[in-house]
């Protein structure tokens, strides 16, 4: 199922976030969304997510969702949203139950995404007892257990800290070598663009327009910290990006 | 300065200026309070710097308690009472929760309920005893209101803060997985606003407790309430301190069981 966006804008009351976009988010694929804060990326996800409505323009969905993909369109948030009081095996059943898996049906799928997020020993343990990075891990399984055509990921790395972030990203590289799955990443780090993407959108300040679309073609497995391939892309975004943020970060904000 | 000074002054360790501002649970201080209260009352008593008249005796209080033990009148003061306690209180927090979760969720009922309920939250529910009992008749009927009337402001309150309090991104997340709106009611708005919900019914259940003398006051032959009426009318400080030293422990048992259902039940919070 490829995800399409027609010339899509967006006005909060008189203020316009986004203007004319359009991108194409073909199967099995990453699309990283990088821009300036403010630049309505998030706004994007949620478009896709179906969690809000673009004043002008159209998403579309082109064909079906694979067979078995309980929520088609599933979200990663950047605060991990998992429900406190439900243990790590709670959190993951909450999406099973109201599509009536329970059961057995329901062990077998939270036993394989806590394997393939490698979290089976602690399937009973509370959000507080996790650190933030198996928080996400959790949240990732959580995503993976309604057998998602698209995931939308907002900022999932940025709580975290520096090192879990390049764990994660090994992670996440892993679990897309083994299943590959489309997913549209929103971040305003570089080198996890540049690291996850198979195509990273540029975006400018607000209003934002797509600045370029740059496609990376190395495949992620081989892709490594320190490649000067890809340290040369990251430097050629930060270059797009570099004026955008500087105006962006020096603008009022006006609620 | 001379050498020797500043070397000394050098050496002093660093004062220390953080700590406090964090209250431990330190187990027997209260019981230690209450005794010395109580040791210190029987002590001016006894001795006579306070008057028969001002204070009665704890020991004699002890005593009148234990007759009320042995003629077996305690539990049958103590039986409607609790009875009138849990069905007021009962119907009030059930209520109040219900209709604290809807204005929680629903602009309108929102807007229609919050004025609704200050007016009433004022309202002392002693002066509409009377009003009750045209309502409910004088028999048990009238209790229940009162009590179920004076818990349910207090629940509504603290329920539709704490309902506001949920965190908004599990709800979206919630929605984004699909859930229903029943379900996310359910599983994520309830258990969210629980420690909120549980806090304020430390506050109505000591109140159900306050009215329980005041429903009382009214056609009961037996019950707390009308137990230290009865006393107090007659001026038996005795009698009256002893129904008075029952509602304050069942204020603390109500507090206590409290205090157990929020470690069952929010033992998640960090």
């Amino acid at each position: 199922m490829d995800i399409q966006m027609k010339s899509v804008s967006h006005t909060y009351g008189s203020t316009e976030v986004l203007r004319d976009i359009s991108i194409d988010i073909p199967t099995g694929k990453i699309v990283c969304l990088v821009g300036p804060s403010g630049c309505g990326k998030s706004t994007l996800l949620r478009f896709i997510g179906g969690l809000e409505r673009p004043t002008e323009g159209e998403v579309l969905q082109l064909g079906e969702p694979p067979e078995g993909s309980l929520n088609p369109l599933t979200y990663v948030f950047q605060d991990f949203a998992l429900l406190p009081w439900r243990s790590v095996r709670g959190n993951i059943s909450l999406v099973l139950e109201d599509h009536g898996i329970r059961g057995e049906d329901a062990n077998r799928i939270i036993r394989d995404v806590l394997q393939r997020t490698k979290l089976s020993d602690f399937e009973t343990a509370l959000p507080k007892q996790l650190s933030g990075g198996m928080k996400q891990r959790v949240a990732i399984a959580r995503a993976l257990a309604v057998n998602p055509a698209v995931m939308l990921m907002d900022e999932p790395l940025s709580a975290l800290d520096a090192q879990t972030r390049e764990l994660l990203m090994d992670d996440l590289v892993a679990l897309w070598t083994r299943q590959p799955f489309t997913a549209v990443y929103v971040t305003h780090n570089l080198a996890e663009a540049v690291r996850l993407g198979h195509k990273v959108v540029v975006l400018s300040r607000r209003p934002g327009q797509i600045r370029e679309i740059v496609e990376i073609d190395t495949p992620l497995a081989e892709r490594e910290t320190g490649d000067p391939e890809l340290e040369a892309v990251q430097k050629k975004l930060w270059n797009l990006m570099r004026d955008e943020a500087r105006a962006a970060d020096e603008e009022l904000v006006h609620v | 300065m001379s050498d020797a000074t500043t070397k000394a002054a050098a050496q002093r360790p660093i004062a220390y200026r953080g700590g406090g501002f964090a209250p431990s649970p330190r187990r027997w201080v209260g019981f230690i309070v209450f005794a010395v209260l109580i040791l210190f009352a029987e002590w001016g008593t006894r001795s006579g710097w306070i008057s028969a008249l001002t204070l009665p005796k704890p020991s004699d209080v002890l005593e009148t308690f234990r007759d009320l033990y042995n003629s077996g009148l305690l539990f049958q003061h103590l039986a409607p009472s609790l009875t009138r306690f849990v069905m007021g209180a009962l119907i009030g927090v059930s209520l109040g929760v219900v209709v604290g979760i809807l204005i929680g969720l629903f602009s309108y009922v929102r807007a229609g309920m919050v004025p609704v309920v200050a007016a009433i939250f004022p309202i002392p529910k002693i002066a509409l005893l009377p009003l009750f009992v045209i309502w409910f008749g004088i028999g048990e009927g009238s209790k229940y209101a009162l009590i179920a009337f004076g818990t349910f402001t207090p629940t509504v309150v603290a329920t539709y803060g704490a309902v506001d309090n949920v965190d908004r991104t599990l709800i979206r997340m919630g929605q984004s997985f699909g859930l229903s709106w029943w379900s996310i009611v359910r599983k994520i708005v309830l258990p969210g606003a629980m420690p909120g919900i549980l806090s304020g019914l430390r506050i109505s259940l000591a109140i159900a407790i306050i009215l329980l003398v005041a429903a009382e006051m009214l056609g009961a032959e037996y019950g707390i309430g009308a137990y230290i009426l009865e006393a107090g009318s007659l001026y038996d400080l005795e009698r009256l301190f002893a129904g008075v030293v029952i509602l304050s422990v069942l204020g603390v048992l109500v507090s206590a069981a409290v205090g157990l259902v929020e470690r069952r039940l929010l033992g998640w919070r960090t």
